[in-house]
């Protein structure tokens, strides 16, 4: 069928000329341990070492490259004096050199042509490339506003094309950061605190006495700075409570492992809060000083006793009770961990509000072990005019929905990019710059749909992603070790600012993004918003009003500050929340205003039905997203992701280990690949799991493509969460097919 | 001096970044590897216990890969390090054979390949670059003839095994437990 917008696989361009105008493509190893011979081989050569912070997650760990004899980057460290990671890169950030190695980068900007009736892309120059997209931003611009535009970023990318955004003078800067992952946390916990936790996140793991994880797995995730303290924690003997229907690697470290039946999140939450209150182990003086609504919280929970929770949960009353009082022995040195990727039920901004309710019930957040209250140093913006005024804000997009959403949200631009009852779409052209809407992204059709629709499509990345297909335009951005970009200015528990420089030069006709985004802006008039030649103008100024400068962090790569304010509430004084009373919001005034529950409310969540299992998805310590799925040095820890099945379960469909079988959803959508059955007694029989981020097919991707399944393809059932447009993702359930579903179909 | 790795199971997540750092770090080539995760599951859900390791190279004592190299090749080093020579090492493959470990691999220049504890780093003063790697610091090296190192003092005050003890080879890695 033939559409405005053809997905187009990069590989047919034959980009082997590219590859050639690239030129120092080669990748030569250095040879530090030499021959070994006779053991004498420890002449390592001297190799260049630049400062870094790492790109391949969001924590953002400060580290040096080695650069090698041959220009290459012969591995990458954590810079000890970082504490997001104290010296220690994480196995993604060590693996960083595949990033820049890696053979199937993108390597010269691409233009949409029709070439004999066929649409296809061809290589095209900066230059053209720019002016080109330029053009079409004007148009848009002039037919329909700035505001017509919006962005789809994640990671420091973002930072330059927003303000290249907010310049031409759109409101729709959107991150599948917020509505599909933190958002509903974030948002929990400013309804609660006044204040969301934060990233790199506010909790206290190094000094707590009881740590508690419900669905997060750090361990799996390599949230580097809670997994180093996750383990200290170990060591001084803190007691780590973890719910998760999957005996996950931080399970299998706890005193208490809850196999909750998953989506029953917040009976569980409800009960302990229930025995805290009703068994009166919860901290009364913190309570009395700090919150509000306790008395309505007590007669909320009055009925939520674990017998409630027990055929909710399947987890047993005195388990609930033992754990109950377990975190309220170690208060207020416990966490009640808020997670990160929150976006799994639809009520998940209510299920962190239990979260949020239960560490203030145990006095957690200013206490040591508990929440801290972060510092850091505000780096002031280069000069430049005020951003114009929108004409209209991205809530516009939400059509009177999501009343909490305080950051635009994925869903409703790629939504409000469909045409739909005769009317105009309100938007028209997208820049993406650092995710791959393919995989971040749920509900395919609906993202289809828009892309059909747009009069501009932009991508920027490092990698030929699914998303890069779909565009008229693509730009080939340079990997993080070969640019500077903005500051890391960390506020954590001591104030850090760590500085990003090229390591090398841009590979082949590579950019990075600070430059792209300031020829954007110049083409488009814009020229006032970006008056520097070169971004080490900005770094160096911005540096100096902080008291250091870019001279200085070349050298040491991070600057730790002191801190001017106590990370703990100082004994004898009163502390005021950022809520708008001082006070912690048991009750939400806030959420009732606008129509919602102003105390977490359980409601069941549908079930699998006979010969279905429900899709739990999750991370692997070696993978970052879908985008470490081609790295060469990560792959070869783990190419492919395989489903986690119970043998008992697998013993019912006659699965053997290894076996490669395709998942079916509740829709009828059926995998694009096959996956490999993994028989592990860690794991409820109710449910199966993946690792998200592999079954890629774009073809370009040349390890990647093919291996494993896509979780997202399967997520057809989101489940909207009203306060926020989180996308809740965990409502869906799968069978499986042991044929080629493709074959059968010719058959 | 006897160089030994002291490896706490009950802090090891099973990351693999011991894996990525020893292939950075030694060139070891992309589909290989000098170091590796072992994952040993017990029990039936919902009583369930995983352990996690980081495996190697043991430098045993009693190592069979040196005594039944033809060549030399295998040979200690000082503080006990077993390495192989790779000039004088004609690939035949009986160390591979020989070890209980499965620790060493045919490296594509024809050699056989292993950890070498980083002697290189060793020699310079610092940790091995798995153990100067490890997010969860659950990995301790040193020399188990100084009463004052740190591996001494974490092989005193814990519980430890070595694996495969019965294949009577002496093994320097030792797994907190």
């Amino acid at each position: 069928m033939k559409t405005r917008r053809d997905f187009i696989k990069i590989s047919a361009l034959g980009l082997g000329a590219t590859a050639a105008a690239g030129g120092a493509a080669k990748w030569v190893f250095g040879d530090p341990v030499g021959d070994l011979m006779a053991g004498a081989g420890d002449e390592s050569p001297e190799l260049k070492t630049f400062p870094t912070y790492c790109e391949v997650c969001f924590w953002k760990c400060a580290g040096w490259a080695y650069v090698n004899e041959q220009g290459g980057i012969q591995k990458i460290t954590g810079n000890l004096d970082d504490p997001q990671c104290n010296g220690r890169l994480c196995p993604r950030g060590t693996g960083g050199v595949g990033m820049f190695s890696d053979p199937d980068r993108l390597k010269t900007p691409l233009m949409r042509v029709i070439k004999n009736g066929e649409q296809t892309y061809r290589e095209a120059t900066w230059d053209e490339a720019l002016n080109f997209i330029a053009g079409k931003m004007k148009e848009i611009k002039a037919k329909t506003g700035p505001e017509s535009m919006a962005l789809f970023f994640h990671g420091s990318s973002g930072n330059h094309f927003s303000h290249l955004m907010k310049a031409y003078g759109t409101p729709n800067l959107a991150a599948p950061s917020f509505a599909q992952c933190r958002g509903p946390r974030d948002v929990g916990f400013e309804a609660t605190f006044g204040e969301s936790v934060s990233s790199p996140e506010v909790t206290d793991i190094r000094d707590t006495k009881c740590l508690v994880l419900i669905g997060s797995h750090i361990g799996e995730n390599m949230h580097n700075g809670q997994v180093q303290e996750m383990s200290e924690a170990i060591d001084n003997g803190a007691v780590i409570i973890t719910v998760d229907p999957r005996l996950s690697t931080a399970a299998s470290k706890s005193k208490f492992w809850l196999p909750i039946k998953p989506s029953t999140d917040l009976a569980l939450l409800l009960s302990w809060i229930h025995v805290l209150i009703y068994e009166n182990i919860y901290n009364e003086d913190y309570v009395s000083k700090y919150a509000e609504g306790f008395e309505q919280l007590k007669e909320h929970v009055r009925n939520f006793t674990p017998e409630w929770a027990y055929p909710i949960t399947t987890l047993k009353p005195h388990e609930i009770r033992a754990t109950a009082r377990e975190m309220a022995a170690a208060a207020p040195a416990v966490i009640i961990h808020p997670g990160r990727h929150a976006a799994w039920y639809g009520d998940d901004v209510q299920r962190t509000r239990a979260i949020a309710i239960l560490n203030a019930l145990l006095g957690s957040w200013g206490n040591r072990g508990g929440l801290f209250f972060k510092e850091g140093i505000k780096i002031p913006e280069f000069p430049h005019p005020e951003y114009p005024q929108p004409a209209w804000s991205y809530h516009e997009l939400n059509n009177g929905r999501f009343p909490l959403a305080n950051e635009a949200v994925t869903n409703s631009v790629i939504e409000s990019s469909i045409p739909a009852d005769g009317k105009e779409a309100k938007i028209k052209g997208w820049i993406v710059t650092g995710t791959n809407l393919i995989a971040s992204v749920p509900l395919k059709e609906q993202l289809n749909k828009a892309m059909q629709s747009l009069e501009l499509l932009v991508v920027v990345d490092t990698m030929p992603m699914e998303i890069t297909g779909y565009a008229d335009v693509v730009l080939p951005e340079c990997t993080y070790l070969e640019r500077y970009d903005d500051i890391r200015a960390t506020a954590h528990r001591e104030p850090t600012l760590a500085l990003r420089m090229p390591a090398v030069e841009p590979q082949y006709q590579t950019k990075p993004a600070w430059w792209i985004a300031k020829e954007l802006g110049v083409r488009l008039g814009l020229g006032d918003y970006f008056n520097y030649k070169d971004y080490t103008e900005v770094l160096d100024w911005q540096l100096k009003q902080v008291g250091s400068s870019l001279d200085e962090m070349k050298r040491i790569g991070v600057k730790k500050t002191t801190r001017n304010t106590s990370p703990y509430i100082e004994p004898g004084t009163l502390h005021s929340f950022k809520t708008a009373s001082g006070k912690i919001q048991l009750y939400s005034h806030e959420l009732a205003a606008a129509g919602f529950d102003a105390m977490p409310v359980y409601t069941p969540h549908p079930e699998p039905q006979e010969g279905y299992y429900r899709l739990i998805y999750g991370r692997a310590p070696m993978h970052t997203f879908s985008r470490t799925a081609n790295n060469r040095n990560l792959v070869a820890l783990m190419p492919e992701n395989a489903l986690w099945i119970n043998p008992q379960v697998a013993a019912l469909w006659g699965f053997k280990k290894g076996q490669y079988i395709w998942l079916k959803n509740q829709d009828g959508v059926v995998s694009k690949f096959p996956i490999k059955v993994r028989l592990t007694e860690r794991i409820r029989w109710d449910s199966v799991y993946i690792v998200h981020g592999f079954g890629h097919h774009h073809k370009p991707l040349t390890f990647a493509y093919g291996r494993g399944v896509n979780d997202t393809e399967l997520i057809t059932n989101v489940m909207l969460d009203p306060v926020m447009g989180g996308t809740g993702m965990r409502g869906n359930f799968v069978t499986f097919l042991t044929k080629d579903p493709g074959k059968e179909a010719e058959a | 001096m006897r160089y030994a790795m002291a490896i706490d199971t009950k802090k090891c997540v099973g990351c693999s970044d011991c894996v990525v750092a020893c292939q950075t770090e030694n060139n070891v080539p992309i589909g290989y590897c000098r170091d590796w995760i072992s994952e040993t599951v017990d029990g039936t859900y919902p009583n369930v216990s995983i352990e996690l390791r980081s495996e190697r190279c043991n430098h045993c004592d009693n190592a069979p890969c040196v005594r039944c190299c033809p060549t030399g090749a295998s040979h200690f080093e000082d503080g006990g390090i077993v390495l192989v020579t790779h000039h004088k090492c004609i690939g035949c493959g009986a160390c591979i054979q020989s070890c209980p470990y499965e620790a060493r691999y045919s490296h594509p220049d024809g050699y056989v390949d292993k950890c070498t504890f980083c002697i290189h780093r060793v020699r310079k003063g610092e940790d091995p670059a798995c153990v100067s790697v490890c997010p969860t610091n659950c990995m301790y090296f040193g020399d188990l003839d100084d009463p004052n190192s740190e591996i001494v003092n974490v092989l005193k005050n814990r519980k430890f095994k070595t694996l495969a003890p019965e294949a009577g080879t002496s093994p320097q890695i030792f797994y907190l437990v």
